[in-house]
């Protein structure tokens, strides 16, 4: 039963896909020749003055350029023509950067306000208020003190990763089950030592549930950074096909853009299935 | 009927006998003496909550000692200051000639909720306890000690398991492994059984009492089953309700050492003595807390040492259905 459902859900996703596809071609194609007109004038109008083909591109129009892009992706022909490879290449580098850097501070500080009611009162009121700053209000600042466009957009990636790992890293060891802490407690066992054998892997699953948000989030704002900052990375690339008026490449990065965040999603996913315990 | 005789003879009524027993306890023998400790907590009004105060309360090596008393009594407030992870009010506990301060791997705990670590194994569990007593052992002799442990609870072949995997009665004999594992001077045991069914709960009183039998351990140990207790402990100190409860008496088990479960209630003075826990817990655990007799002596609560009873002259005068057969 379990091999037909899953069986009938790939079959019925594939008719879907085919009917979108379907519905775009048609909804883009041409309908009929719409008036007639000097034949150099009608050259010089394109296809949509024409037939009335719509200037949206149609279906096989963004498999040709998805296959272009595959061919050849990681290209190098000056500043406003890389590969889509290099592009993604950059912005994964700018959100793996940034995204590390905000576990290593996310995390002990997390441990450290988890661990005593005093700095977890005492902090809340900051946390709150920086959490839901949108992390693209930082950029100016970071433009203005940093000076460099691009440790910006890996700041602006930080400062957005923190909160959710921060307040699930508190949650997490602020909820250590009692019993446990009591077992260390009556073993004797140091601090250091609770904190590595019992309180982390305790609060492991919890972490990993706040990194994997935080990689959602850093993925998100990273496409909306580099079209702030401009040079490289997959926003830049969207924005700059877009002045290129090129929406074929507008289409293949949504779907790249998708597909990555897809994969560092379910990187993610499996890490917290390796630190989840059953009870 | 020979070997009734004895508790025939120290008192023909029912009534515990004030007398019967009262010899106090020298302090050579005292291994652990709970010395007038209390509990209180802020309540709201600026006022104070006391759980219990001024509670004495000795014990021999070797001895296992029961605490019965309803909910709120502060059973469980006693037994987290015998092994440290609270601190009393006002008092001291004692233990081999020295004040408790704070939690000691001589003082080994079996919790209520097994509380094993879901993340390590039966084996990991068990290492964790061995590893923490010997810092400085090898890993193949803490393995060695922590199997040991787990054979001696007969989970021998489940080491590789989870938490998870095993049934609540497995679990809890993971929990008496890894505090037998540690070689405790003192067990602690918190109401160990009563997650767990009525049958698993029987093997395992039967298998908690060979392991003191053998082991000659010091066993403290919480239960608010009456059967428990007369099964395993030696005295079984009684409570008052809460709040402000008293050690009301202690009663000592006059069943003989050699138990067997399946046997005990034919056992002479088995009736004696689970009628006169019953009457406390139904009645006078109220009443003794409203109205402490004039005599009453928190530092020497009396020692109470229930006589054979019409009941147990009952029950032996008709022979016991398993032998008849």
């Amino acid at each position: 039963m379990r091999s037909s459902l899953r069986l009938r859900a790939g079959l019925l996703s594939l008719a879907i896909f085919a009917a979108f596809l379907l519905l775009w071609q048609v909804a883009v194609g041409g309908i009929a020749k719409t008036e007639a007109m000097d034949p150099e004038y009608a050259a010089l109008m394109g296809q949509s003055a024409t037939t009335g083909k719509s200037a949206m591109p149609g279906p096989l129009d963004v498999g040709a350029t998805i296959w272009k892009h595959l061919k050849d992706p990681f290209y190098d022909r000056g500043p406003n023509d890389k590969g889509i490879g290099i592009q993604l290449g950059y912005s994964i580098g700018r959100v793996a950067l940034g995204y590390l850097l905000a576990v290593a501070v996310a995390i002990p500080i997390g441990f450290m306000i988890g661990m005593s009611p005093l700095m977890s009162q005492a902090l809340d009121p900051y946390i709150q208020i920086l959490k839901p700053v949108s992390p693209l209000a930082w950029m100016p600042l970071a433009l203005y003190t940093i000076k460099d466009s691009s440790l910006s957009a890996i700041f602006v990636i930080f400062i957005c990763s923190i909160w959710p790992m921060l307040i699930n890293t508190v949650f997490g060891v602020a909820s250590t089950r009692r019993e446990w802490l009591n077992v260390a407690r009556t073993l004797e066992v140091g601090p250091v030592r609770r904190a590595f054998t019992v309180i982390l892997p305790a609060a492991a699953p919890t972490i990993l549930t706040g990194m994997r948000i935080s990689i959602g989030i850093a993925w998100l704002v990273i496409v909306a950074a580099e079209m702030l900052v401009g040079g490289t990375g997959i926003g830049y690339f969207v924005w700059n096909e877009w002045n290129n008026l090129s929406i074929t490449n507008v289409i293949t990065s949504i779907l790249v853009i998708g597909l990555v965040g897809m994969v560092l999603d379910q990187m993610l996913a499996r890490a917290q299935r390796l630190v989840t315990f059953p009870e | 009927m020979s070997k009734l005789l004895p508790f025939v003879r120290r008192s023909g009524s029912t009534a515990p006998d004030q007398n019967a027993g009262t010899k106090r306890m020298s302090s050579s023998e005292k291994f652990i003496s709970i010395e007038g400790i209390a509990r209180r907590y802020p309540a709201p009004g600026g006022k104070q909550t006391t759980i219990f105060e001024n509670l004495w309360l000795p014990m021999r090596r070797g001895e296992f000692v029961c605490m019965i008393g309803h909910s709120g009594c502060g059973k469980t407030t006693v037994l987290n200051i015998l092994a440290g992870l609270e601190a009393p009010s006002e008092g001291v506990v004692i233990v081999d000639g020295k004040a408790i301060e704070g939690t000691s791997l001589d003082r080994a705990v079996i919790f209520q909720g097994h509380a094993l670590l879901p993340w390590r194994t039966v084996l990991g569990n068990v290492a964790y306890a061995v590893s923490s007593r010997w810092r400085k052992a090898p890993k193949a002799e803490v393995e060695e000690r922590a199997k040991k442990a787990i054979a001696t609870v007969g989970l021998a072949g489940s080491e590789h398991k989870r938490p998870s995997e095993l049934s609540g009665g497995m679990k809890q004999r993971v929990g008496i492994a890894r505090a037998l594992s540690i070689d405790p001077k003192i067990l602690l045991m918190d109401e160990p059984f009563s997650a767990l069914d009525a049958l698993t709960r029987g093997t395992l009183q039967d298998e908690v009492r060979r392991i003191c039998v053998e082991t000659g351990q010091t066993v403290f140990m919480i239960t608010h089953d009456v059967d428990e207790a007369i099964y395993l402990a030696d005295r079984i100190v009684l409570m008052t309700n809460g709040p402000e409860a008293k050690v009301a008496e202690i009663v000592e088990n006059p069943l003989p050492k050699d138990r067997d479960r399946t046997q005990l209630h034919h056992a002479p003075g088995y009736y004696a003595i689970r009628n006169h826990l019953i009457d406390f817990l139904v009645t006078r655990s109220k009443t003794m807390r409203d109205a402490m007799p004039a005599s009453y002596d928190p530092r020497h609560p009396s020692v109470v040492r229930p006589s054979l009873s019409e009941a147990d002259a009952a029950a032996i005068g008709s022979e016991p259905p398993a032998k008849r057969a």
